[in-house]
């Protein structure tokens, strides 16, 4: 066993690792040849690593990349949400201008859920109710909120009615008559309004070019 | 091939996650073997697998494109099961002196350092064999023993992800394969 190079373990590492140089290389044959011992123990560690290779190459269960999907983190998800946008600017601003569009007209809508009516001169509130006195005359249109009308004297005008009633009696009324009851129909008749405002500004651009 | 990765890694980092998609795909087999070789446990290795996963996705920013993603990867699931294997060890060693020699068998499903009765490796196939020795192994030597023999990586690479010196790597090797030479002296 004395016989035995210090280094001979080394070299059989070295070797092992593959990289050992020419003339190593030859000294370590040479010395396996001759000595029982070390080939033992070389041949020992060959038969380790070839039997640490032996083991099968395993594979990664067949729904691995679906189940590593579902265990990221949820708020990237957000940077998706955020490309859409980038793509489609036209209509994510136009879906904005919808809601925002809509809670509008809805919290005006609730807003609007106490008595109110259109101030004129001659008119007499009972409760709930607005009359036109008989004998009188009011001119201009008149819109009520929440509340009912009576007419018993003379309206030069139109007539609109919101979550309340008109009542048929003796007055006269000249203009056009309106109830609205439900929330969609204010929502119309808003809309309407607002067409006509549109069209208002335009006849006035009009006489004012042709001016 | 890096080239293609690294398109990807793009990809992710502009928030595609499509794209990170194809880089697990890519890289399964490797990621999950490793695991598996490190832990000797199929559950345990794939939720290794899937954090080493999750966590390079999470700091995909911080990865060096001028480096080999695999050796990143690896390098995330090395240290992902040393920490495991080595906050394992307590529950295993209060486990094995409750149990004395009772359920023998199922510790050869896990890591174990401990030897089994002569009786019961012989009955063991070879691959229940192999992955018995190498969770056998020191935790520190088996990364290495692992990265060198079944991933087949050269020691410049295993020095990367492990993150030590050249030297020290071919210290470990050579430790763990005396390591399993002696455990094998029987077979």
């Amino acid at each position: 066993m004395n016989t035995c190079p210090e280094n001979v373990l080394e070299l059989m590492n070295h070797y092992l690792d593959g990289d050992i140089n020419p003339s190593e290389e030859q000294q370590l044959k040479e010395h396996l040849e001759s000595c029982h011992d070390c080939r033992e123990q070389y041949q020992a560690l060959s038969k380790t690593i070839a039997f640490v290779q032996s083991a099968s190459h395993i594979q990664a269960p067949s729904d691995f990349v679906q189940k590593t999907m579902g265990r990221l983190p949820k708020e990237r998800q957000h940077a998706g949400i955020q490309r859409w946008l980038r793509r489609h600017p036209m209509l994510a601003a136009a879906a904005l201008f919808c809601v925002l569009m809509s809670t509008a007209l809805f919290t005006n809508f609730n807003d609007d859920q106490q008595f109110s009516f259109t101030k004129q001169p001659n008119l007499v509130v009972e409760g709930q109710t607005v009359i036109v006195p008989e004998g009188e005359t009011v001119v201009g249109n008149l819109t009520v909120r929440n509340g009912d009308l009576r007419v018993e004297g003379e309206l030069q005008g139109d007539v609109t009615i919101v979550n309340g009633q008109y009542m048929a009696s003796s007055g006269v009324i000249t203009g056009e008559i309106e109830e609205i009851d439900q929330a969609f129909e204010w929502l119309w008749f808003t809309i309407k309004e607002g067409f006509k405002d549109a069209a208002a500004i335009f006849e006035t651009n009009d006489n004012q070019t042709n001016d | 091939m890096d080239a293609l990765v690294n398109k990807r890694i793009a990809k992710v980092i502009k928030g595609d996650q499509n794209a990170f998609a194809e880089i697990v795909e890519l890289y399964q087999h490797q990621l999950f073997q490793v695991c598996y070789r490190m832990l000797g446990n199929k559950q345990e290795a794939e939720d290794i697998a899937q954090e080493a996963f999750m966590r390079a996705y999470v700091n995909i920013h911080t990865f060096d494109q001028n480096r080999k993603f695999s050796t990143w990867l690896y390098r995330i699931a090395t240290n992902l099961c040393i920490d495991r294997i080595r906050k394992k060890k307590p529950d295993y060693h209060l486990d094995a002196e409750v149990r004395g020699t009772e359920g023998l068998n199922m510790y050869s499903k896990i890591a174990n350092e401990d030897e089994l009765p002569e009786e019961e490796l012989m009955r063991m196939e070879v691959q229940e064999r192999v992955q018995y020795e190498i969770s056998r192994l020191p935790d520190k030597y088996r990364a290495a023993i692992v990265l060198k023999y079944i991933e087949e990586l050269p020691l410049a690479e295993i020095s990367e992800i492990l993150d030590l010196p050249l030297g020290t790597v071919k210290t470990r090797i050579h430790r763990g394969r005396e390591a399993l030479r002696k455990q094998l002296s029987n077979l």
